[in-house]
């Protein structure tokens, strides 16, 4: 049984249809990655997936380690092993990332039964995350994502994938706004998350990310459907001939 | 956003749990004001001669004003006419005259306070704070008083003060709210029946936080507390005050009176978790809350800091203020103010930079919830002599819903060129992006919200003493029940 098994997805936003049936399997300990151009559905699949109520799933189903998915709140769907690496993060002000982070945290081990962690416990385990990622221990006791940079923002995205351990982790885009260094340092912190129980679904848009995560499985997402399917190759085809043969190949495969 | 929106709302709608009625014989004057009741309260307290004349001098200009219909109207607020001719003006537990022990204390008055969490019994006191509790219209138990007074520390009732340091009355009552200064504080000054009286003597730095903990209990009453604080010079005392009410379906008039008075190098602390009844989900009932509240930096380097959470009422109008007539001395406003349902609240402060190198400081952050109406309304005046004066604030607003309201009249009078302002304000809503973010981590909507709520309150929260800051965090989270939008 897939962890993850998505069979014709329709969603729409503002009476608008994004995903139009997308179908797709994913493994425990296989990472994926979707590509596509801008306005191609991507970020609205990762957010569907993430269960965000703003999208109006009108048919499919998605099975998630052998549960309806659709049919779970947000916050389920993080307690059951979900977690989306946001393309923008937001700000908290006056919630210090370490308390923010350990309030997830708890609230994951309080909905499967397991004890809660308290800030002696918690502390080394963020520290030895922290270290992963290269982050400042100044980080802790800062507001959550305020006054971040881009770069920052989206390694505490990496550092809450870490200290929360999920199945299934999307990254939105999470690549997007970093420079080289940061990159590769995200890309590290992702890498170190391989794990034959863990999926991993990397969305994006440049193939550059891939040189540092180097995906089993490549989909290129256009106009709403998966219209190729393969190996890490895919990528660098992609990257060669751009999306625009095969958003001509999706052109074609619309019913006229 | 439907889940995110349900969840808000079921915040909201969290029922209020101070409201049990405690049944108690009461002993209570025909309702209605005149000179004679004023008489008579004055007759029940056993005043002196100064307070009864105080009063009724006080009732006399209260009474010109209500035929002049010069109740103010200038507030943000709506309300029906208050027929003043329809409240009870003093209603007091029946009890033996002369209350020497707890033992003594209606047992049902005692567990009154047992079931809002304020433990009056001093054995088991160990938090090291001493309580004043004011029930109704009168004081019902001073807790610690022998161990303050081995330090020259005065913690009572004023009824207390009135009959065993009227000296310390007379000279410092009406001095920094004289019974002119507004229509409300006109009408406390002539039927006020109790609050709590603190005079800490020179150079002592009061060992533990006082607390009075005020509860209305009867129907039909209004109460009427006066609060004086002195702090001579060179000490320091931090002061708090919690209230709560029953649950009632009409409304009821709390005007209250606070007055510090901080000599040279004194410093008082001034602290309040306001949770009156605040009315149902349908705006019906809950407390009028119109209280004047002001305190005077008479001395050099002199500092009055003021910290509220306002979570409470149907309406609150309450201005927090400093004179800052002593050179260096410090003002200092901390403000939450929730409102939710149908509250509304005008609340703010007024410093008045009289002195030389005198600085105040407001930080003042509303939240509004449901149809909540939520008001900032503050004055900065620098008078002519105030060089150097400083001044800086920071008015943050946080909407939750669509239906809520958050206003700001910020006023600034600067008579000497040499001052300097800094004003900062900001409007923010709790977004559907934010509550996505913390429940994609796994955290529950009702719990986001709090978490946002009191992030955005931190750095007033900061100002509480530690148990009272983890108090108004669970107070606000409760107040917000229901109110996810």
């Amino acid at each position: 049984m897939s962890l993850l098994e998505i069979r014709n997805l329709h969603v729409k936003v503002d009476n608008h249809e994004i995903l139009k049936g997308i179908d797709l399997k994913v493994n425990a300990g296989e990472v994926h990655s979707i590509m596509g151009p801008n306005g191609s559905g991507k970020s609205t699949l990762a957010q569907v997936l993430a269960r965000r109520e703003t999208y109006a799933v009108t048919s499919g189903e998605v099975s998630y380690n052998g549960k309806d998915l659709l049919a779970m709140k947000p916050e389920e769907a993080a307690c059951e092993g979900i977690f989306m690496a946001f393309q923008y993060p937001v700000e908290i002000p006056g919630i210090s990332n370490a308390y923010f982070l350990r309030s997830a945290l708890n609230a994951i081990h309080k909905y499967r039964g397991l004890d809660e962690m308290d800030a002696m416990d918690f502390l080394p385990l963020f520290r030895e995350k922290l270290k992963l990622l290269d982050m400042d221990e100044k980080l802790m006791n800062r507001s959550v994502n305020e006054g971040f940079s881009g770069g920052e923002k989206k390694r505490n995205e990496i550092l809450q994938m870490a200290v929360l351990q999920p199945k299934l982790a999307i990254l939105d885009e999470t690549d997007s706004g970093l420079d080289i260094d940061a990159l590769r340092i995200v890309a590290q912190g992702v890498e170190a998350m391989r794990h034959p129980e863990r999926a991993i679904v990397v969305v994006t848009h440049y193939q550059r990310l891939l040189n540092y995560i180097v995906p089993d499985f490549v989909h290129v997402l256009v106009d709403g459907r998966i219209v190729r399917s393969g190996g890490p190759e895919l990528a660098l085809e992609l990257e060669e001939k751009g999306y625009g043969s095969m958003e001509a190949e999706a052109r074609h495969a619309t019913p006229a | 956003m439907s889940t995110n929106l349900n969840a808000i709302r079921d915040l909201a709608e969290r029922e209020y749990k101070w409201g049990f009625v405690t049944s108690v014989e009461e002993e209570r004057v025909p309702k209605g004001l005149n000179e004679d009741i004023i008489r008579v309260i004055s007759a029940k307290k056993n005043e002196p001669e100064f307070m009864l004349q105080w009063r009724l001098k006080a009732y006399r200009h209260w009474a010109s004003l209500e035929k002049a219909q010069a109740e103010p109207k200038w507030a943000n607020v709506k309300y029906g006419p208050i027929d003043y001719q329809e409240i009870v003006y003093y209603s007091a537990p029946k009890q033996k005259p002369g209350l020497t022990s707890l033992e003594e204390l209606d047992p049902e008055i005692l567990r009154t306070y047992e079931k809002l969490g304020i433990p009056l019994e001093e054995q088991k006191h160990l938090a090291g704070v001493a309580v004043d509790a004011v029930f109704d219209s009168v004081s019902v138990a001073t807790t610690f008083k022998e161990k303050l007074a081995e330090l020259g520390i005065v913690f009572c009732s004023f009824s207390e003060a009135v009959q065993k340091h009227p000296d310390l009355v007379q000279k410092y009552l009406g001095s920094v709210v004289p019974y002119s200064d507004n229509f409300f504080a006109a009408l406390n000054a002539a039927v006020f029946t109790d609050g709590s009286f603190v005079y800490v003597p020179k150079g002592v730095r009061c060992p533990m936080e006082l607390s009075t903990y005020f509860r209305i209990n009867a129907a039909n009453t209004g109460q009427f507390e006066r609060t004086l604080i002195v702090a001579d010079e060179g000490s320091y005392v931090s002061y708090l005050e919690g209230c709560t009410a029953p649950i009632r379906d009409e409304n009821q008039l709390h005007a209250a009176v606070v007055e510090l008075i901080a000599l040279d190098n004194a410093q008082i602390k001034y602290s309040t978790v306001q949770n009156w009844y605040p009315g149902d989900k349908e705006g019906k009932g809950g407390i009028y809350n119109f209280v004047t509240k002001r305190g005077k930096c008479l001395g050099v380097n002199s500092k009055i800091s003021w910290t509220q959470v306002e979570t409470g009422s149907a309406i609150t109008w309450k201005y927090p203020s400093c004179i800052l007539q002593g050179e260096n001395s410090v003002g200092e406003f901390y403000s939450v103010a929730l409102t939710n349902n149908y509250q509304q609240a005008d609340t703010g402060t007024k410093m008045i930079h009289i002195g030389k190198n005198t600085r105040s400081t407001i930080v003042a952050k509303g939240i509004s919830a449901g149809h909540g109406q939520n008001t900032y309304r503050g004055q900065v005046k620098i008078m002519k002599g105030a060089t150097g004066a400083r001044n800086y604030t920071q008015c943050d607003s946080l909407l939750i819903g669509d239906k809520c309201g958050a206003h700001t009249f910020p006023y600034i009078e600067v008579r000497n060129s040499s001052a300097r302002m800094e004003h900062e304000a900001s409007t923010s809503k709790i977004g559907e992006d934010q509550l996505f973010y913390l429940r994609q981590r796994g955290l529950k909507a009702e719990d986001a919200v709090s978490m946002i709520v009191n992030g955005f309150c931190k750095r007033v929260f900061r100002e509480l003493p530690m148990e009272f800051a983890v108090e108004a965090q669970k107070l606000l989270s409760v107040s917000l029940e229901g109110s996810v939008g």
